[in-house]
């Protein structure tokens, strides 16, 4: 099944945020995704952002810059998006792993291009950043205050196949 | 238009093109051990498919954290060896048999060139120097793979590292490829396969082979990978010694995954390592590299000489070489992790392990511990670690701490006068 996609967004405006600063080492030894849940972004250095905070608390969609997600395998870094409803990442350019883990557990790693990220960023002077997102448009629309912003993204067949069937999983199981 | 060993390795493993540019390969090794697995097999449980597609290709271990420090480690532990008994998985490696996964796999002559590994660790790359392609994935694509033997790639496009010229004395596989993620950058390799080549690699040893490959992931690349020759035939002969009627034999048949002379590469980056100077890295990204005599003098609490990246048995030698009839500062602390029991034996007959403890260093099970901050050795906050693993990120090694990575040389020296030092100017 399709996941929810879009929502408020909270900007991480760091290249090479790591799966460290996700979810650190130490909370591997759980054995539930939903364990997970309130450690999300725990280790993260980043001024002005609180990983208690109410902004994270009501994202749904994080937006950051180059290499998201780089480092370990670990899938518990998208999960901890997942268990937090957080389904919904955009960046200028993510790890190979952490990018497959998205797609493959049904939910999105959006790419788009430095110009449009720090326009998104930028919105945020106008207030509260809303992000809806039309996967088969392919694009992602921005909204705070009056003001409204669309871009357009690719994404690969396969990835939105995935998307669309809710995880590797689900596609694999019924083809192979 | 010649083909690059990926390229060769990815038609001969084709098993779907389901849309324009994924590749599904059937697998030939699907490892595991037990941090990234237990959730995998929670979840076939759940949706009723508690199988897996082939015991004989799954090779599993218990390598994070072991034996297990608390009940949450003990029950991961549990999940793993429960599952491998149930599903009668011949090679599983328990307290007393186990160690770092990255290290023990190659050394059971588990790989082999034109092999297709996944492993829910991103070091899988390491095995790439058998010449095999080796992908680190999470743990979807594990589950996936352990019950249907295949895995979803993009097709790599493979950047050459063609290496000339010839290592200094007191330079290693270690600093050569610190230097290679100084240049590439964190992400320079991100959806590429780096292959490394050129006379200082056809002069290495399969150990040091594994250094370079184990990194791979640091600058982003899926997986790195050598050509495999008669040094891989060598390294894997006592395993492969009934299959083939000569080494001749077998390095005939292995040289068909070699990269063509007029293969296209995304990128070649030549590097003459003939002026190489040893390297360390700073901060906490594990491109940020300067050479160790720019980061000579500062002071470090730990060294911690270990991993799937230099825990092998060359790696305790040029440390041991470095330690002999010393001792280490007293400001300091000094760890050791050979990678596997067989290394832990083989360096208690060379006497290194003698040498290490005469020089004041705890001598640890083979485990990954420290490296990932789990056990063993986790930092305090502000404390900094001379180490030869591989990430520096913050935190890596317990919060609020911080690492350098180096060679085991450069550590042991490190751990001689309690400051960043170069082992040659000792
Ligand atoms: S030794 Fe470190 S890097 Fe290697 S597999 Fe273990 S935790 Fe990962």
């Amino acid at each position: 099944m399709q996941k929810k996609f879009g929502g408020p967004a909270i900007f991480l405006d760091r290249s090479d945020i790591n799966t460290d600063e996700i979810i650190p080492a130490k909370y591997l030894t759980e054995v539930t995704k939903d364990a997970l849940k309130p450690y999300i972004l725990e280790d993260l250095k980043l001024e002005g952002f609180d990983p208690k905070g109410e902004k994270l608390q009501n994202a749904t969609v994080v937006v950051s810059r180059e290499n998201f997600g780089c480092g370990s395998s670990r899938e518990h870094a998208p999960w901890v998006f997942e268990v937090n409803d957080v389904h919904t990442v955009i960046a200028e350019s993510y790890a190979r792993i952490f990018r497959q883990n998205m797609f493959n557990g049904g939910m999105l790693a959006i790419e788009l291009p430095k110009g449009d990220i720090d326009q998104l960023i930028a919105l945020q002077g106008a207030g509260d950043v809303n992000v809806s997102i039309d996967l088969d448009a392919q694009t992602v629309t921005a909204a705070a205050g009056g003001e409204e912003k669309q871009f357009s993204f690719e994404i690969s067949q396969f990835d939105k196949a995935l998307v669309k069937a809710g995880g590797w999983v689900e596609f694999a199981d019924a083809r192979y | 238009m010649g083909k690059t060993l990926a390229e060769k390795i990815f038609d001969a493993h084709l098993k779907d093109e389901p849309f324009e540019g994924t590749k599904v390969l059937a697998l030939d090794r699907v490892l595991c051990h037990e941090i990234t697995t237990p959730v995998a097999i929670a979840d076939l449980e759940w949706r009723g498919k508690d199988r897996v597609f082939d015991p004989e290709k799954l090779k599993v271990v218990i390598d994070h954290v072991t034996p297990a420090k608390d009940s949450k480690t003990a029950t991961q532990a549990k999940i793993l060896r429960d599952w491998a008994r149930r599903h009668e998985i011949p090679d599983f490696f328990d307290v007393g048999r186990n160690d770092v996964c990255h290290a023990i796999f190659p050394e059971k002559g588990y790989i082999r060139p034109g092999f297709t590994v996944i492993m829910g660790d991103s070091h899988t790359c390491t095995h790439g120097a058998f010449g095999a392609f080796a992908a680190g994935v999470g743990t979807t694509d594990l589950e996936v793979g352990i019950l249907k033997g295949v895995c979803a790639f993009r097709e790599p496009a493979t950047i050459c590292i063609n290496l000339t010229g010839e290592l200094p004395k007191g330079v290693y596989a270690k600093d050569v490829i610190l230097y290679v993620i100084g240049q590439l950058g964190v992400n320079g390799a991100t959806d590429r396969v780096v292959e490394f080549r050129g006379p200082v690699v056809e002069q290495m040893s399969m150990e040091a082979r594994m250094t370079l490959c184990n990194m791979a992931v640091e600058a982003g690349g899926t997986s790195g990978v050598c050509m495999p020759d008669m040094t891989t035939v060598e390294y894997l002969w006592p395993f492969i010694q009934d299959e083939f009627t000569s080494k001749e034999a077998a390095l005939a048949e292995y040289s068909k995954w070699v990269s063509d002379a007029d293969a296209v590469y995304d990128r070649v980056v030549d590097i003459d390592v003939s002026s190489l100077e040893p390297q360390v890295t700073y901060d906490y990204k594990p491109d940020c590299v300067k050479t160790v005599a720019e980061l000579a003098g500062t002071p470090v609490d730990q060294i911690y000489i270990g991993s799937c990246t230099n825990g092998r048995i060359e790696d305790l030698r040029e440390a041991a070489a470095v330690l002999k009839g010393k001792r280490i500062a007293e400001s300091v602390r000094g760890i050791v992790s050979p990678a596997t029991p067989k290394i832990f034996q083989d360096a208690l007959g060379e006497g290194i392990i003698q040498i290490f403890m005469d020089a004041g260093f705890c001598v640890t099970n083979p485990t990954c511990g420290a490296c990932l901050g789990m056990s063993n050795g986790v930092l305090a906050e502000g404390e900094v670690c001379a180490s030869t693993t591989n990430r520096n990120f913050n935190g890596r090694m317990g919060k609020g701490g911080m690492v350098h990575l180096m060679s085991p040389a450069t550590a042991a020296a490190t751990a001689l006068t309690g400051v960043i030092t170069d082992a040659r100017t000792l």
